[in-house]
């Protein structure tokens, strides 16, 4: 479909808004726009990170899935517990990619799910007592484990359980790291807060663990901050930076360990790719090390030279050169992808759903491609995230916070969009719909996608979704006359 | 600067916690010392007599309104009351429904995130709810909170027990954490040897009666006014009690892991005072018709 202007673009969130009852109308009014190119400040017509509508489909987490699932769980070589009832642990266990190098239970734990698995008893006389049981069984089935994090589960938040003395004594005795994180589920409005929390726990019990210790350092030393590895995106950028003579002292945190985490305050630069996520220990770095912080965006080929340059910018003339090589050096293969793909995707419309950085970052691969973004969306975003948003996004198109079901729904029926990319959650709808999908949070068990190797593997995924014979499948024979029929007759 | 010292109020409900705490915070303020008091009780009635209010806005009475207490600002839940003494009340929700332990840890949370703590203080009061009824109600005294504990009693045999078992409940915390007893603060109600009594109950704790409150209609009258004494009243010999308590605490030293009594010791302690009865084993169990035989 062509094109809206910003007249016909508002007046589809007028009348999508039209079904709701005049309160929840009201409030959700205020999580969709239409982006102005002229507003630099989105506060000026976005509200976001708000409680969500009681009654619509929300696809938002909660606190323990935003500390545990996202900022905790990859740490590859420390123990989560999920402490509480068994059900937040089952569920959050392995479903979110992030890869590891490591033998699992031996010194890597991400696909393990360690629960105090609560009982009413627990409930009752208090859970204290377990999880000092518990973390004595760990320490004896799970030796090599360096640390162990205790992750909140709701009801411990109510009964509250002393985890911090908890947490203290068996450290003391056990002679490893033990992070009591208080990210109750019921905390915040969605999986945000929980991020938030699990940076102040890292703040609080691990990033100041070496300082004063002994630490070989090179003019070179950076981390990369906010790339949780889904589908191997920190090992596709962690090459780039070495090939232009960086040297990544750690990853925070998908495949990263705690000793390097506890090594990050020797760096002089913190690669920030997940603001959302990993802001608030970017900025404490920052205050309390004085270590300088940079965003940067490695979808697709003209970000990631955009990013490379950007970060050589801050080291001398050696870096500054090598930024330049590794360009040169991938350029080619990037341009023949692009002849390769562009052509088949070409003008296709997508629309983007996500969570803490891929609705703008990815803007750009698809721009790579010839593709259009003409709506994007988080589920728990805060306005600083949409400040960004709107910089990415062309004039008129449409940006939604927190959508819900009925909303997105409506959006794409209008819209029409080639392609969309979000969660396990929307797939299927869509997909019944007929509307060509990617899961943008998982990779739809590809990837990685970060880096010039993930832009060839994005690119062919992209093509190969958009472009499947079976889209034009998807109707019966004897009613495909039918639809024919009427749309000529339209 | 001296150290900010955080001190917790506990005692059995009913025994003048809040008008102890708050007449004393007033004594302490209009020395010149800056005080905080923090209400952890749901029925949020901690600082009335110092901000002459019926109810103050309570903090998760205002997260409610707003939808969460990540939406409050610290002025919002923040009062300044007589002398500049800083009011906030944790609130909770009414009898019966709901989480009133988990209010006390929000609130709190609250507080110190927003820095409510802040540098020029001397003194943070907690005010707590009667009984520690569960992990919530131990918040305040958690490492890093509240370092010297109070407890408000009488010489009424339930006050006592109540005063014995908060003790049990410090040397858990006070093994884990940093917190210690740091006397038993007698609220009078004219029973015989009170003082005598509860100087001899501190003693088998370990710890001190920090002062004797005496009985004193005048605390009624500034209440009715919602003042404390030392407001309502600075000559009455009632406040110069409170400013005595005050500049003990201010002193104060004694800082113990509390001892507390077997049930047989405090019956005992009790029997020799003459508030229990000796048991006679013998009548145990029988009924009326028995004994008449």
């Amino acid at each position: 479909m062509s094109e809206l202007t910003r007249e016909q673009a508002q007046a589809l969130i007028e009348e999508v808004l039209e079904v709701y009852p005049e309160k929840a109308k009201k409030d959700r009014a205020k999580h969709l726009m239409v982006n102005d190119k002229e507003i630099t400040q989105s506060k000026k017509c976005i509200t976001s990170n708000r409680k969500s509508v009681p009654g619509v489909m929300t696809q938002r987490g909660c606190a323990y899935a935003g500390s545990k699932g996202v900022v905790w769980g990859p740490i590859k070589d420390i123990i989560d517990i999920s402490h509480g009832p068994v059900g937040c642990g089952a569920y959050s266990r392995g479903g979110r990619r992030n890869y590891f190098s490591g033998t699992s239970g031996v010194d890597s734990f991400c696909d393990i799910n360690f629960t105090s698995d609560f009982q009413e008893k627990d409930i009752v006389f208090g859970g204290d007592k377990k999880l000092a049981k518990l973390i004595d069984e760990l320490e004896g089935l799970f030796p090599l484990s360096k640390g162990i994090s205790v992750q909140s589960e709701c009801p411990v938040g109510l009964i509250g359980d002393d985890i911090e003395a908890v947490a203290k004594k068996k450290a003391a005795e056990i002679g490893k790291v033990i992070v009591p994180v208080r990210c109750e589920g019921f905390r915040g409005v969605s999986q945000s807060l929980g991020h938030h929390i699990a940076n102040d726990a890292v703040r609080d019990w691990i990033i100041s663990n070496r300082d004063g210790k002994p630490f070989e350092s090179t003019p070179y030393d950076v981390a990369i901050l906010g790339d949780y590895n889904i589908g191997g995106d920190a090992w596709a950028s962690r090459i780039l930076l070495e090939e232009m003579g960086l040297r990544v002292v750690a990853q925070w945190s998908g495949d990263g360990t705690l000793t390097e985490m506890e090594n990050t305050p020797n760096v002089k630069l913190n690669l920030l790719h997940c603001y959302r996520s990993m802001n608030y220990i970017s900025r404490h770095m920052e205050e309390k090390y004085g270590i300088p912080w940079l965003e940067y965006n490695f979808f697709g080929p003209t970000k990631i030279k955009e990013s490379l340059r950007e970060i050589a910018s801050h080291f001398d003339e050696k870096i500054q050169e090598g930024a330049e090589r590794v360009i040169a050096k991938y350029t080619p293969a990037m341009d023949a992808i692009i002849a390769k793909y562009k052509p088949r995707l070409q003008g296709k419309k997508v629309m983007l759903y996500v969570g803490g950085l891929r609705p703008r970052h990815t803007v750009g691969a698809y721009e790579d491609l010839g593709m259009e973004v003409i709506g994007a969306g988080y589920e728990f975003a805060h306005n600083d995230d949409y400040d960004r948003t709107m910089k990415e996004m062309k004039d008129a198109t449409l940006i939604y916070d927190d959508v819900t079901g009925y909303e997105f729904e409506e959006f794409v029926r209008q819209l029409k969009p080639d392609l969309i990319g979000s969660g396990i959650k929307e797939k299927y709808a869509f997909h019944k719909m007929g509307v060509p999908f990617r899961q943008l949070h998982s990779w739809d068990y590809s990837g990685p996608y970060h880096g010039f190797d993930g832009f060839a593997i994005f690119a062919r995924d992209m093509d190969m979704t958009v472009n499947n014979p079976c889209w034009g499948m998807l109707k019966a024979p004897w009613l495909k006359d039918e639809a024919e029929g009427e749309q000529k007759a339209a | 600067m001296a150290k900010l010292r955080q001190c917790a109020i506990y005692g059995k409900g009913g025994i003048g916690k809040s008008t102890t705490t708050q007449n004393l915070v007033a004594a302490l303020a209009e020395s010149g010392k800056k005080v905080m008091i923090v209400g952890c009780d749901p029925k949020a009635d901690s600082t009335r007599l110092i901000l002459h209010a019926k109810m103050q806005n309570t903090v998760m009475q205002l997260a409610a309104e707003a939808g969460s207490v990540e939406d409050l600002e610290l002025e919002d839940v923040l009062q300044i009351g007589y002398k500049g003494i800083k009011c906030a009340e944790s609130g909770g929700p009414e009898p019966g429904v709901g989480c009133a332990g988990r209010g006390v840890i929000t609130a709190i949370n609250f507080l110190e995130e927003e820095g409510a703590y802040s540098d020029d203080l001397d003194f943070v009061f907690y005010d707590v709810l009667g009984d520690v009824v569960c992990g919530g109600f131990a918040m305040p005294i958690r490492e890093g909170k509240a370092q010297e504990i109070y407890i408000v009693c009488s010489g009424e045999m339930m006050a006592m027990y109540a005063a014995n078992n908060i003790a049990k409940g410090i040397v858990k915390y006070a093994n884990s954490g940093g917190v210690r007893l740091a006397g038993l603060i007698c609220n009078s109600r004219k029973t015989d040897r009170e003082d005598e009594l509860i100087m001899a109950l501190a003693a088998k704790i370990g710890t001190q009666m920090i002062h004797f409150v005496p009985r004193d209609n005048v605390v009624q009258h500034a209440e009715i006014r919602r003042m404390t004494v030392i407001e309502y009243d600075p000559n009455a010999k009632q406040a110069d009690e409170y400013r005595a308590l005050a500049k003990k605490i201010v002193d104060n030293k004694l800082f113990v892991i509390p001892k507390p009594c077997e049930m047989e010791e405090l019956e005992e302690l009790l029997m020799e005072f003459g508030i229990m009865e000796v048991e006679d084993e013998a009548i145990v169990g029988k009924t009326a018709a028995e004994l008449a035989a």
